[in-house]
């Protein structure tokens, strides 16, 4: 019972983590890495919060987080793809002014507490049927509404990314966006899509973090979380699914620290922080030395695109 | 329809002026948090001017931001110089912090002239080393630098962390979570605030000018990031020069952990580096990987971090109005530098070639 308990609760722990990397992914498929992550939590997070707080309402919050995780997105979006600017650099500063700006506007709110009716709405619903099945039901199926959302986005996300046009012309900017433009792509309006995407998930996957994983709002709720999303995306090697997967593993080694303090395990719990980047690091290694190539990374990723030097 | 095409290099003085204009324009836009933080923008700016320049305790405290800045930036140059993306000035500046520590355990009871050398050298080999583990990939392998270093940004604040709570901790701080501070003979000598890493920072400086610009190594990581077959083409030898630059990298961020645990924190701790590390990537991008433009914008960068202190103080205004006025003078000077390489042309006018 209680393995079952631990991964229900490694389930809840990566499903912020799952939506910032799903919306990395679509961003990176575009070409564009964005290492504002961390920034676009921290801004989706503590708006979520105050719209949650004064108005009671939790869809009002979630819209409200999304729509303030894409307006960041957009100021990354807008020195990236029109200004052509360095995007590591470009996300960094991202970074920094999300963790000033809900630094800033959450210092009002520190203490307060999840409205009745917020925490009311995501509480664990036990799903009918699927909730029965021994064991997966009652990690999976026996969660909050949020969580279930995020099931869904890993299907969409896939069928957008692999199963339609416009995720064909995603991928294609990504690994060459001079032929996805010369074949007549609108390239800019593919990236503008694709970031403002990135950034309303990750503002969602910070949301979760303030109106559902936590009843009380803290100091820094998002606290790195975003980085390791950066790491995740390479993990799953750009794949919905694997990013579910690498969600909850990174998620059951958020809250194993713990669990094994209580069991006093005999090798330093710090380290066990590390593993989701030492983790992602061997991907790196493998996917790299393996060479294959629809599991590396987008070819343009990083660089931007200038229509003029074709 | 409006085209843009590349400018030729643009003149010194529109690149002043630009940036100029993209510094005030960010200040504009800054005001409104101003405001909205209770504040008047201009005492307040006039504020951070005071905080680092008020008096000589203020002003040495600035130039003790700018050093590690200055250095990390130097370090994180050499890389980029190389398109060697090195995003992870923070982790060699953490294991460079651990070097330094790991000697005053070891040798505890060296003394100052010996100690600093021997601090200097550990720090300087354990930051390269943590550059060197993502160079050695990507020289072999192909290895994506840029998120390979990120993460071992993290994989070093880990270590750090459990030297902090477990390894190292100071058994004499009553149950708090820390390393012991130095011995007296380990701390930099300082004279009315400013210690003994800025002599370091002008010869590494000196040292970098001219190892960038006329040295044989420093014309083959040039050449290197312009252009690989070009190298090659060069007989260049492609892996030795990934490796050198990322020893010279690696070591010059890791130095600044001496710097730091040595000079200013006098023990080793998780928020020892500030997020510098990240500050001195875009100080060297913006500085165009140019040596003394990177002087010049670290000293930019230290005045708005040493004054975005002094404001939390003296203003009682959060640290955070300082992070975010920060990040929107980044945004504008990135932004502005699209005026610098592109221009409008219309379709009506002929199309010069660039």
């Amino acid at each position: 019972m209680e393995i079952v308990f631990f991964l229900s609760a490694a389930v809840k722990a990566g499903t912020c983590l799952l939506y910032a990397t799903l919306g990395e992914i679509i961003s990176e498929k575009v070409g564009h890495l964005n290492l504002g992550v961390e920034g676009m939590m921290q801004i989706g997070a503590v708006i979520g919060f105050i719209a949650g707080f004064t108005s009671g309402n939790p869809y009002v919050a979630v819209l409200c987080a999304a729509l303030a995780g894409a307006a960041g997105a957009m100021i990354y979006g807008f020195l990236t793809v029109s200004l052509k600017s360095n995007q590591v650099v470009t996300g960094l500063a991202l970074t920094i002014f999300g963790i000033g700006f809900a630094a800033f506007f959450g210092k009002a709110f520190v203490g307060k507490k999840v409205p009745e009716a917020i925490t009311t709405f995501f509480q664990p619903v036990k799903l009918p049927f699927l909730g029965d099945i021994p064991f997966v039901g009652n990690i999976f199926f026996n969660q909050s509404v949020y969580v279930y959302f995020s099931y869904f986005l890993v299907i969409l996300v896939y069928i957008y990314l692999y199963k339609t046009k416009w995720g064909l012309n995603t991928r294609m900017i990504g690994e060459n966006p001079v032929a996805a433009d010369a074949s007549g792509i609108p390239v800019d309006r593919y990236k503008y899509f694709n970031i403002a995407v990135c950034g309303a998930l990750c503002g969602l996957g910070g949301a979760f973090l303030s109106l559902v994983y936590i009843s009380i709002f803290p100091v820094n709720v998002v606290g790195g979380r975003g980085w390791i999303a950066v790491a995740l995306v390479i993990f799953a090697m750009w794949n919905p699914g694997k990013a579910m997967l690498g969600a909850y593993f990174f998620g059951a080694m958020d809250i194993a620290s713990f669990w094994l303090q209580t069991y006093n395990f005999p090798v330093s719990i710090y380290f066990f922080n590390a593993l989701p980047y030492l983790a992602t690091v061997f991907v790196l290694i493998f996917t790299s030395m393996r060479n294959h190539e629809n599991k590396k990374e987008p070819a343009w990723l990083g660089k931007n695109y200038f229509k003029e030097d074709r | 329809m409006i085209h843009v095409i590349k400018k030729d290099v643009p003149k010194t003085r529109d690149k002043i002026l630009i940036r100029v204009a993209a510094v005030v324009a960010a200040l504009l836009v800054s005001s409104i948090i101003v405001i909205f933080a209770d504040a008047n923008p201009i005492n307040l700016y006039m504020g951070i001017i005071q905080g680092c320049f008020g008096n000589l305790h203020r002003f040495a405290a600035t130039i003790q931001f700018m050093v590690p800045l200055l250095v990390l930036s130097l370090g994180v140059m050499v890389a980029f110089k190389m398109r060697f993306w090195n995003i992870g000035a923070e982790g060699q500046f953490l294991m460079g912090a651990i070097g330094a520590t790991l000697v005053v355990r070891i040798f505890p009871n060296l003394p100052l002239p010996m100690m600093i050398l021997t601090m200097a050298v550990f720090s300087f080999l354990f930051g390269a080393i943590w550059l060197l583990i993502p160079a050695f990939f990507k020289a072999k392998y192909g290895t994506n630098e840029t998120l390979f270093t990120l993460m071992m940004n993290y994989i070093a604040l880990t270590i750090v962390t459990a030297l902090q709570y477990d390894f190292w901790k100071d058994p004499g701080a009553n149950g708090m979570p820390k390393i012991a501070n130095f011995p007296a003979n380990a701390l930099l000598p300082s004279i009315s605030g400013f210690n003994l890493s800025i002599v370091f920072a002008i010869i590494l400086v000196i040292l970098a000018y001219f190892f960038m610009n006329y040295s044989k190594i420093g014309f083959e990581i040039t050449v290197l990031g312009e252009s690989e077959n070009t190298a090659r083409y060069l007989g260049i030898n492609v892996t030795k020069t990934i490796i050198i630059a990322a020893l010279i990298s690696g070591g010059l961020c890791g130095l600044v952990g001496m710097f730091q645990t040595a000079g200013i924190s006098g023990a080793l701790s998780v928020g020892i580096t500030g997020g510098l590390g990240f500050t001195a990537i875009i100080v060297a991008w913006l500085s165009g990987l140019k040596v003394p433009f990177i002087v010049l914008n670290s000293f930019v960068f230290a005045v708005l971090l040493q004054g975005g202190s002094y404001i939390q103080t003296a203003f009682q205004i959060p640290g955070s109005v300082a992070e975010m006025i920060q990040a929107i003078i980044l945004f504008f000077i990135l932004g502005s530098e699209f005026a610098l390489h592109y221009r409008f042309v219309s379709d009506k006018k002929t199309r010069e070639v660039a």
